[in-house]
């Protein structure tokens, strides 16, 4: 890992609370420009990893650099080139939206001459202008949540890192946010953590599914796909039987499987979703042999890609699989000491 | 140091805007002149040798007790409860300054609202038969001891909230740092009782830590440098360990 190349390093990362591994063994490299959505079910760990990188929490043992500085020996070096907005985003409810804003940017060393300016173009930014008077505490929880990340963007910092940004936001402002962190790729190394998926998908050059405190899937959400989704889904519009259309598929491929056979529509027409294991082309084919069949009229074909949430779910649910599995075979150990020891099966 | 002035205006004009603020200087106001106008009428039932103001600084630890817990109580545990301490330290702000800007902003606070009592001397003084002696050197002494005592206080009470989350909390210990500083500080060598034959260096220590004797120093126009040595060196530590103890919890150096 070049240091030039990576704003944001991770190398063998580890927090323990006690006896409990929040981390456990974290590593990964964060290119200058790229935007890395962090999953995982509540408790994984991703918010613990967030504040380490902040230097909020120190980490039990490990590296974590933010452009090139380790976080654990230049605290302050790190902290001039971060934005950082934690879960729940907490604010002083007192205080206006301008005024929040301009300390900020005073706390954040922002040059005297562009502060004002900077402050009124986050606003602008995040939509934040006709709340820019009004008290953070009577704001709705929308408009705070955007004050939230205006904070975060305000210093023209190296890497933004947001806990959850866009939890308790109407679809608008979802897009919105959605827009505004797109538009910070090839300025800004950002790392998103959130539930919701599309989100993820569709902002995120790189996605990190987290489990248990370990990085359980690492990549674009379409090699995330071929690696935990083995089998390729279509959906058809046919005119005609499930017995004819199970005979004429059969060419297709042997272990085909018709998942889904929904009623016929008012013109005969069903929906049918069919899942053949592998990832593989098979649209041509299944052209050919629908129609082959005089018995069967379809009215269309589509492939359809497997959402982010199965990635999720499968990812976890193996890791899942591992853990317990570890388990399994530890406490074997500690039940006969001379027992050979049983190697985890691999899902 | 940087960002100190900028904490320290954040931390004042959110005592400004905030109306609690003024509620509880009403109150302080209000029982500080029911004390005085009660000593008042005492004086007028029956003359003494002291001037009514030296009695009215020797029931200084009165405010103190219910005044120091309530004003620093908030200071770091409630930014620890609302989350805000982890945005405030993800900034490149270190500890030392935000607990001194806390501090400070507490003590100007503090130091306001002793001042606003300055009024009841000056009504007094106006009112008074116009052949009576105006000596203004226990007054002045007197709130030279408030201002020097203050420092230690509102640091115990900065030290109690810094070692919690709970505001509840904070103010309980902070409540009882102060009450036993002045209490047990007091009466020391009346409380030192399982020794048969009090060594000598209780006596000594005793002399030092004597709270009410200080302020009666004060109040009489003695300005004891040994009572100043130990506030400012007291506050200092208690200061210092607030500073470790947010290093230590909220990671920033």
């Amino acid at each position: 890992m070049e240091p030039t190349e990576h704003t944001i390093e991770v190398e063998n990362l580890y927090k323990r609370y006690g006896k409990l591994e929040a981390v456990a063994g974290i590593s990964f490299g964060v290119k200058k420009g790229q935007i890395v959505g962090f999953l995982g079910p509540n408790g994984a760990g991703k918010s613990t990893t967030m504040r380490i990188l902040t230097g909020y929490t120190q980490a039990s043992s490990g590296i974590a650099r933010i452009c090139g500085f380790p976080v654990a020996c230049h605290p302050h070096e790190i902290k001039r080139r971060i934005g950082y907005m934690p879960e729940n985003n907490p604010l002083p409810l007192e205080l206006r939206v301008r005024e929040y804003l301009k300390c900020r940017a005073r706390l954040k060393e922002l040059p005297l001459r562009h502060r004002g300016k900077r402050v009124d173009e986050v606003m602008e930014r995040c939509d934040l202008t006709r709340a820019r008077d009004r008290i953070i505490g009577k704001l709705s929880k929308g408009f705070r949540q955007r004050v939230g990340i205006a904070d975060a963007i305000l210093a023209h910092p190296e890497v933004i890192i947001m806990d959850e940004p866009t939890i308790g936001l109407d679809p608008h402002q979802v897009i919105m946010i959605r827009d505004l962190i797109a538009s910070l790729k090839g300025k800004m190394s950002v790392i998103i953590s959130s539930h919701i998926l599309p989100e993820i998908e569709m902002t995120c050059d790189q996605v990190m599914i987290i489990n248990g405190g370990k990085i359980v899937g690492q990549g674009t959400p379409n090699e995330l796909r071929e690696t935990f989704i083995d089998s390729t889904i279509y959906e058809l519009e046919i005119n005609g039987d499930l017995a004819d259309l199970r005979e004429s598929l059969r060419r297709v491929a042997a272990n085909l499987e018709v998942a889904q056979f929904a009623e016929a529509d008012e013109r005969g027409f069903s929906k049918v979703t069919i899942r053949i294991p592998g990832n593989h082309d098979y649209g041509e084919m299944l052209f050919s042999c629908l129609s082959d069949n005089p018995l069967i009229r379809a009215r269309s074909l589509r492939k359809r890609e497997a959402p982010l949430e199965d990635v999720f779910l499968a990812a976890t649910r193996r890791s899942w699989e591992t853990l317990d599995t570890e388990l399994a075979s530890n406490s074997d150990d500690a039940d006969s000491e001379n027992a050979p020891k049983e190697v985890p099966a691999e899902s | 140091m940087r960002h100190f002035t900028t904490l320290l205006r954040n931390e004042l004009w959110r005592l400004f805007i905030n109306p609690s603020t003024y509620i509880a200087a009403f109150l302080f106001l209000l029982i500080m002149g029911f004390l005085f106008q009660l000593i008042l009428l005492d004086y007028a039932g029956d003359p003494k040798e002291d001037n009514p103001s030296i009695t009215f600084f020797n029931l200084f630890f009165v405010p103190v007790f219910f005044m120091v817990p309530l004003l620093t109580m908030r200071s770091i545990a409630e930014e620890r409860a609302a989350g805000t301490i982890e945005t405030l330290m993800t900034t490149p702000v270190t500890a030392t300054e935000v607990i001194l800007s806390k501090f400070c902003a507490g003590y100007i606070y503090y130091g306001v609202l002793w001042a606003f009592t300055a009024s009841f001397h000056i009504l007094f003084y106006s009112f008074v038969q116009e052949d009576s002696l105006f000596d203004p050197y226990p007054i002045i002494g007197g709130y030279a001891y408030i201002a020097v005592s203050g420092t230690l206080f509102l640091s115990l009470g900065i030290f109690a909230s810094s070692l919690t989350r709970s505001q509840l909390v904070a103010g309980i210990v902070s409540f009882s740092l102060v009450f036993g500083f002045i209490v047990v500080g007091s009466f020391l060598d009346e409380l030192a009782l399982p020794w048969a034959n009090q060594p000598q260096w209780i006596e000594l220590l005793a002399n030092h830590t004597d709270v009410l004797q200080h302020m009666r120093d004060f109040s009489s126009g003695v300005i004891d440098t040994r009572a100043i040595v130990l506030y400012s060196s007291c506050s200092m530590a208690f200061l210092f360990l607030s500073i470790l103890i947010l290093e230590y919890r909220e990671g920033a150096c």
